[in-house]
């Protein structure tokens, strides 16, 4: 799918590339034991070693080299079996060390690939760079107090995964997909909780644009890009910039921006110039990484289902649209709750439509989640089989789901206390329908005279008198019979 | 010889946060130039077959399993600060 910028001077093409910075999830530090939980006491969970005290010494868990190798395997990467961890020096008040441990020259992961699903059902093949592990900063507070800020270290040494993407991303669409594809990723993996609002997926963007098929532009790189919408705005904002520029005859220069969402534009970070200068070198603290070939086999040989994967059996073993099944599996609870449902229903199809329109539309419509879905996956299921052995029609079925959400209460029970059985033998329908036809013996002399547009008059009538309860061919071939 | 001069020791003050008085640059960049010029003779040797070595011992990192086995210590983590409150550090207002 092209994405084109149209200028005054002619068309711009974006040129996009995200590094996507991933915590871990891992019950303690990269280099601590202290805990990783979100949202406790200020600097309650920091050792010595995250307030960077003298001769503290770093000592590596075990768990994020491997939550790091599992991410990079599902991202279709290269495994380097010999990584190491180099200083990046620089100063703020959240940095207590005065460096942040990171891996600058030999990355645990290089090289990978992930497909994105666009909403035009095409797909597009993104690379991947590289992957390294890395220490978190601590928080600044700086809305609490006119001239101070305050620095909460809890995050300090947390465990970090930046996942850089190859510059192969050319529309906000494309960005957006890609994020969302990536945090899928990471969720099924249970590599990353992914939750952008908290701050545990966060994203800096590098944007330039050029002429379609020329040389890459100068590029900025902006920060603090929290969440996939603001990405779409940072970027939209960020590229129109720039051609302005370019088209008034000017220069880009390279910086980094910062994303302000509440003016919905990006602006220069001077502060960020110098600091730039990180003058990287190898941790003396630390000794290489090296791994085995067949430790990462054996992660390989334990990696769950991941969504591509499971696509691909959605749309064999049940029949689903391609894109459908990229949505249905972009959220793995979802996935899983459909699956119960398909795979215990005569037809998948059936199963499809009640779980993707009517669940996940009344879902939506109560702004649940599918983890406090009032109905169950077995309960739905017994209200397909329901349908599927004629005990009820699709549209009374319609109604007793609507009691379900409501009530939560069992299909079979609904159906029997409110006498909602289909009618499905002729001697109780036989009945009514001989009534109907005598107590309109006008309109079955025009039915016979020609108009057999009132045929359906007399479903309409039959299904009325029986409050939708009859089984639809059933009333069309009594009727068919009755009128001939 | 190294191209240390006094712009160098300007920018590396600066990016270590040393203030140094515009009177002494001149005396550091001398230092530290032949600090540099001394070191610099290694480049003498022949390394285009030599792999770079960052520690001698390399032998892979220890590793330590993921138990949380340290923090809850609010106090004594922020007792060194100049300024603390509610469990913060309390800086000067570092922000644009």
């Amino acid at each position: 799918m092209s994405y084109i910028i149209e200028g005054r001077t002619g068309n711009w093409e974006m040129v996009i590339g995200l590094e996507i910075h991933a915590q871990v999830i891992s019950n303690s530090k990269l280099f601590s034991g202290s805990p990783t939980d979100f949202g406790a006491d200020p600097n309650s969970q920091v050792s010595f070693v995250d307030a960077a005290m003298p001769g503290m010494l770093p000592v590596l868990n075990k768990k994020c080299v491997e939550q790091a190798v599992k991410t990079g395997l599902g991202l279709n990467a290269q495994i380097n079996l010999y990584s190491a961890f180099d200083r990046k020096n620089y100063f703020y008040a959240d940095l207590p060390q005065g460096y942040q441990i990171s891996q600058l020259y030999h990355p645990i992961v290089g090289n990978g690939k992930i497909e994105i699903d666009l909403e035009d059902g095409t797909t597009k093949f993104i690379g991947i760079e590289r992957i390294h592990l890395e220490q978190d900063a601590g928080k600044s507070v700086h809305d609490q107090h006119p001239t101070k800020t305050y620095v909460d270290l809890n995050r300090s040494g947390i465990a970090l995964m930046e996942i850089v993407s190859d510059p192969d991303l050319r529309s906000a669409d494309e960005v957006a997909a890609y994020i969302r594809k990536i945090r899928t990723i990471l969720r099924y993996l249970g590599t990353c909780d992914g939750n952008m609002d908290e701050g545990s997926m966060r994203c800096d963007v590098n944007v330039s644009v050029r002429r379609p098929g020329e040389e890459f532009g100068t590029r900025c790189e902006i920060k603090n890009v929290n969440s996939v919408r603001f990405a779409s705005q940072a970027i939209a904002y960020e590229a129109a910039r720039q051609v302005e520029i370019l088209e008034d005859g000017g220069t880009i220069k390279q910086e980094t921006r910062l994303f302000d969402a509440n003016k919905m534009e990006t602006r220069s970070m001077r502060s960020k110039e110098e600091a730039h200068d990180y003058r990287y070198f190898p941790d003396p603290d630390l000794p290489p990484l090296i791994l085995e070939q067949s430790y990462v086999d054996a992660i390989k040989a334990n990696m769950p289902e991941l969504p591509d994967e499971k696509k691909a059996r959605f749309i064999k073993d049940y029949g689903l649209k391609a894109y459908d099944a990229s949505v249905l599996v972009a959220d793995q609870a979802r996935a899983h709750y459909f699956e119960e449902v398909a795979k215990n229903c005569k037809d998948p199809k059936l199963a499809t439509t009640w779980v993707s329109v009517e669940l996940f539309g009344a879902l939506n419509k109560s702004g649940k989640t599918i983890e406090d879905s009032p109905v169950s996956s077995d309960y739905l299921v017994e209200l397909i089989a329901l349908i599927e052995d004629n005990t009820i029609s699709g549209r009374i079925a319609k109604d007793v789901f609507a009691e379900m959400i409501e009530s939560g209460k069992k299909p079979g029970d609904i159906v029997e206390e409110k006498g909602l059985k289909q009618i499905t033998d002729s001697s109780s329908l036989d009945p009514i329908i001989d009534q109907i036809l005598s107590d309109n013996t006008d309109k079955v002399e025009e039915y016979k005279s020609g108009k057999d547009k009132l045929f359906g008059f007399f479903v309409g009538q039959v299904m009325k008198q029986t409050g939708g309860k009859a089984n639809p061919k059933m009333v069309n071939d009594r009727l068919k019979e009755k009128l001939q | 010889m190294s191209s240390i001069d006094e712009k160098t020791i300007e920018k590396v003050a600066n990016l270590a946060r040393i203030e140094i008085d515009p009177a002494d640059v001149s005396y550091f960049a001398d230092q530290i130039k032949g600090v540099v010029d001394w070191i610099e003779q290694l480049s003498e040797v022949d390394t285009d077959n030599v792999k770079p070595l960052a520690v001698v011992d390399e032998t892979s990192i220890t590793m330590r399993e993921d138990d949380i086995t340290d923090g809850g210590y609010m106090e004594d983590v922020t007792k060194n600060a100049p300024e603390s409150a509610y469990g913060f550090y309390v800086v000067p207002k570092v922000v644009e």
